[in-house]
C-alpha cells in the first residue's frame, strides 16, 4: 500500500476537496467538535503492538480506519502485553496495547512509567482505555442453559473444592433448574495472561474470602488443566462434557459454549454488551488527570452490571511523537473511541466503553501534543 | 569402485584438462573447510555463552532449588523455580516417541532398500521424506483436533486395564503426554527412515552375497549382513530424531494441557516440555531477570542434547569396532 511521493502528495492536496466527503462518512459520533481532527484524511504509518486480547477489536477499528484514510497504514501486533510494553519503551513501535496500566512501581530496579516517561521524550505515557472485554464463565453442560453462578461459589468451582454440576450449593443458585451429576473439569489458561490476571482481580475483589489468592497472570489453582491461549481452553471445554472455563466473550459465542450468568448480589445478569459496558460506566479513574488507568469495582451490586470485565489499554506518548505521527495517532485513536466504532465492537465480542469514559479518551486525546 | 590399471590419456597430460587450479584453490578450499568448521564450533559455543550469561543472574536470585523443586513461581516478587517436573515431561515424551518411532522407521527403511522393488521404492521414499516437510504446528493442530478423538477410547482401555503401572495411571487427561509421544513419533519417522534407508542401502553387495551363498533366507541375509552393518547409522539417526522430539515446541504446546501442582508420572496426565513451556509463556517476558529464568530452562535443554549426543557418539564408537 506504499504510494509513490507525487500520488501522495497531490491526494494530500486533494484533501481539501475532499473533507466535505470526508465529514459526511466519517463523522457521525455527534460530538461536533471532532470534525477538525477525523474530517481530513490523514496519511504515514503507525505501529502498534501488544495485547493480544483486544486484538480483533483493534483490527476492526484499523479496517475502518484504513477505509476512510486510505494513505494511512496502522498496523498492530498481538504479540502479547509484555512484548507491547516493552517494544513501545524500546522506541519499537509507536503506542502499546496492554491488559493493565503501566506499573508504578520498580520490577527489577526500573520502574515502566518512568522508562515509559523516557521513551516520550521526557513526557509521561497515557493509558486509555479502549476496549472493555467482558470474559464470559464458559461451560459445557447439555440441556443446561442460563446457569447462575455467584463469585463464592465460582471460586470453589475453579478450585476444584465444588467438583460435580448437582452440588448444593451451585443447585441453591439455579432452582427450577436440572442439573446433571457430571464431573467439574476446569480448563485455564496455561500461558501467562491477562485474561487470567483479570479474572483472578474479579474473584478477588468480589469473593476475598473464597479466593485468597494474589491475582496474577498465572493460574494459581490446581485443579482441572491448562491449557495454552483463548482457544485452547475454549476447546477443551467444547470437547468435555462438564468443562468450565473463562475466557473471552467471543470463543464462548464461536464455540457455542454456555455462558453462565453472574450473580453478584442484585440477581443473575446475563453477559451482554450492556450489561458488561455498565460495569466500566461504574469504574473510577485512578490515573491522575488525562492518564486514564481505571479501577473497576468488582464487587458492584448495581443491577443489570455484568461484573467480569477487562479494560485493554493503548498506551500512548502524551507528547515527543514527531508531529507526523501525533497527528496520525490522534486520528486513529479519535476514531477508534468514536461511537460509530464502539458500535462495531459488540459483534466482534467486546462491550463498547460507555459515554462518561468515552467523552474522557476524547478529552485526553485531544491534549495529545 | 573400479581401479583403472595401465595406460590412459589422463596419464600423458596431466596438467591438460584444466583441472589444476595450482597450490592457490587447495589454500583457498583448505581455507573455506576449515573456517566453515571452525564457524560451527564458534556458533555452538557463543549460543552456549549467551545462555549462560542470560541464565547465571536470574538462577542467582532463584530461591528454590533449580534442580529438583517442583516450583515454577516466576513474577516480579520472587522467583523460585525448578525444572524437575519439565526434565521429566520432556524425556518421557521423547523416549516414548523413540519407542515407537524407531522400531517402525527401520522396517520401513529395510522395506525400502531390500524388500521393494525399484520402480515402488523411490516413489515411497519420497512420501516418507514428505512428512518432515509438514510445519510442526499442523501436526500439533491434526494431533489435538483430528486424532485426538481416535486416542481417548484407546487410552481410557489402557488406564483401566494397565492402570496399576504408575507410568499408565489414570485419569486420563483431555491432553496428555501419550498423545503428544504418538504425535512427536510420526514427526520423527521421516529423518530415522531417510538416514537408516541410505546405510542400509550401503550395505556392501559382497556381505549380502555371502550370507546368501552361505545359505541364509532374507530375512537371515537382513540379519546377519545388513543390520550389523547399519547399526551405527541406526544410532545416528535416532540420535537425530531424539534431538528433534527434545526440542519439539508448538505441537507439544498445542496438544499437552498443564496439571500445576498436581505431578502424576502417569502418561496420561498433561505437563510441559522445556521448550514448550519457553513457547507458551514467550508472549509475557517482563522483566529480564524472568527472561533469564525461562532460559535457564533452555540451558537445560541444551545439556541434555548435549549429552545425548554425546552417548551416542560413545555407543557408535564401541558398535564400530564389531561391524568393521
Amino acid at each position: 500500500m506504499k504510494l509513490p511521493k507525487h500520488v501522495a502528495l497531490t491526494s494530500v492536496a486533494l484533501a481539501g476537496a475532499l473533507a466535505l466527503t470526508a465529514c459526511g462518512s466519517d463523522n457521525n459520533s455527534g460530538e461536533g467538535d471532532t470534525g477538525s481532527d477525523t474530517g481530513s484524511s490523514v496519511s504515514g504509518t503507525l505501529n502498534g503492538e501488544g495485547s493480544s486480547a483486544q486484538k480483533n477489536a483493534i483490527d476492526e477499528a484499523i479496517a475502518s480506519f484504513s477505509a476512510n484514510n486510505p494513505d494511512a497504514t496502522v498496523n498492530y501486533n498481538a504479540t502479547g502485553s509484555g512484548d507491547g510494553v516493552k517494544n513501545f519503551i524500546a522506541k519499537q513501535v509507536d503506542f502499546a496495547g496492554s491488559d493493565s496500566a503501566l506499573k508504578d512501581e520498580a520490577v527489577d530496579g526500573v520502574v515502566e512509567t518512568d522508562q515509559a516517561a523516557e521513551r516520550c521524550a521526557g513526557n509521561p505515557a497515557w493509558n486509555l482505555p479502549l476496549v472493555a472485554g467482558p470474559i464470559a464463565i464458559a461451560y459445557n453442560l447439555p440441556g443446561v442453559e442460563g446457569l447462575t453462578l455467584d463469585p463464592t461459589v465460582l471460586s470453589e468451582v475453579m478450585l476444584g473444592k465444588i467438583k460435580n454440576w448437582n452440588d448444593p450449593k451451585i443447585a441453591a443458585l439455579n432452582e427450577g433448574v436440572e442439573l446433571p451429576s457430571t464431573a467439574i473439569s476446569v480448563f485455564f489458561r496455561s500461558d501467562e495472561s491477562g485474561t487470567t490476571d483479570n479474572f483472578q482481580k474479579y474473584l478477588s475483589g468480589s469473593a476475598p474470602e473464597a479466593w485468597t489468592a494474589e491475582p496474577s497472570k498465572v493460574w494459581p489453582g490446581t485443579a482441572g488443566e491448562g491449557r495454552t491461549k483463548s482457544d485452547g481452553v475454549a476447546q477443551g471445554v467444547k470437547n468435555v462434557e462438564g468443562g468450565i472455563t473463562y475466557v473471552e466473550w467471543s470463543y464462548a459465542t464461536d464455540n457455542q459454549l454456555g455462558v453462565a450468568q453472574i450473580d453478584n448480589g442484585a440477581g443473575a445478569v446475563e453477559l451482554t454488551g450492556e450489561s458488561a459496558g455498565k460495569a466500566l460506566a461504574a469504574a473510577e479513574v485512578a490515573g491522575e488527570g488525562n492518564d486514564l488507568k481505571l479501577s473497576l469495582d468488582y464487587a458492584t451490586k448495581e443491577a443489570g452490571t455484568y461484573p467480569i470485565v477487562m479494560v485493554t489499554y493503548e498506551i500512548v506518548c502524551s507528547k515527543g511523537l514527531d508531529a507526523d505521527k501525533t497527528t496520525l495517532v490522534k486520528s486513529f485513536l479519535k476514531h477508534f473511541a468514536s461511537d460509530e466504532t464502539q458500535g462495531t465492537l459488540e459483534e466482534a465480542g467486546f462491550a463498547p466503553i460507555p459515554a462518561e469514559i468515552a467523552t474522557k479518551v476524547n478529552t485526553a486525546i485531544d491534549a495529545i501534543s | 569402485m573400479s581401479t583403472i590399471t595401465g595406460h590412459s590419456e589422463l596419464d600423458a597430460e596431466p596438467s591438460g584438462d584444466k583441472a589444476s587450479t595450482g597450490r592457490r584453490g587447495d589454500r583457498i578450499f583448505g581455507g573455506l573447510a576449515t573456517g566453515s568448521g571452525i564457524f560451527v564450533v564458534v556458533l555452538v559455543i557463543a549460543v552456549g555463552g549467551f545462555l549462560l550469561s542470560q541464565a547465571v543472574p536470574a538462577l542467582l536470585k532463584n530461591d528454590a532449588n533449580f534442580l529438583f523443586d517442583r516450583v515454577w513461581e516466576v513474577n516480579d516478587s520472587g522467583m523460585r523455580f525448578g525444572i524437575p517436573d519439565l526434565l521429566y515431561v520432556t524425556v518421557v515424551s521423547s523416549l516414548m516417541a523413540m519407542i515407537i518411532a524407531v522400531p517402525i522407521a527401520v522396517l520401513v527403511a529395510l522395506f525400502l532398500t531390500q524388500y521393494a522393488p525399484k520402480r515402488l521404492a523411490s516413489p515411497a521414499a519420497y512420501l516418507v521424506d514428505l512428512l518432515a516437510a509438514v510445519p510442526s504446528i499442523v501436526y500439533g493442530i491434526w494431533g489435538f483436533y483430528v486424532f485426538r478423538p481416535y486416542t481417548t477410547g484407546f487410552q481410557d482401555w489402557l488406564a483401566e486395564h494397565f492402570g496399576w503401572t504408575v507410568l499408565l495411571e489414570g485419569p486420563v487427561s483431555l491432553g496428555t503426554v501419550f498423545l503428544a509421544s504418538i504425535v512427536l513419533a510420526i514427526m520423527i519417522l521421516p529423518i530415522i527412515t531417510a538416514i537408516s534407508r541410505e546405510v542400509f542401502a550401503q550395505t556392501p553387495s559382497t556381505h549380502k552375497e555371502g550370507a546368501l551363498a552361505l545359505g541364509a533366507t532374507r530375512w537371515e541375509m537382513i540379519r546377519t549382513a545388513v543390520i550389523p552393518f547399519g547399526t551405527p547409522g541406526v544410532i545416528s539417526a535416532s540420535m537425530l530424531g531424539l534431538g528433534r522430539a527434545l526440542g519439539e515446541t508448538v505441537a507439544v504446546m498445542i496438544i499437552v494441557g498443564t496439571n500445576p501442582g498436581i505431578f502424576r508420572f502417569s502418561l496420561f496426565a498433561g505437563g510441559e516440555t522445556f521448550a514448550s513451556k519457553i513457547a507458551n509463556n514467550s508472549a509475557e517476558f517482563g522483566s529480564s531477570s524472568k527472561v533469564g529464568a525461562f532460559i535457564a530452562a533452555g540451558l537445560m535443554l541444551f545439556i541434555l542434547t548435549f549429552l545425548v549426543n554425546a552417548a551416542a557418539r560413545v555407543i557408535i564408537e564401541r558398535r564400530k569396532a564389531f561391524s568393521e
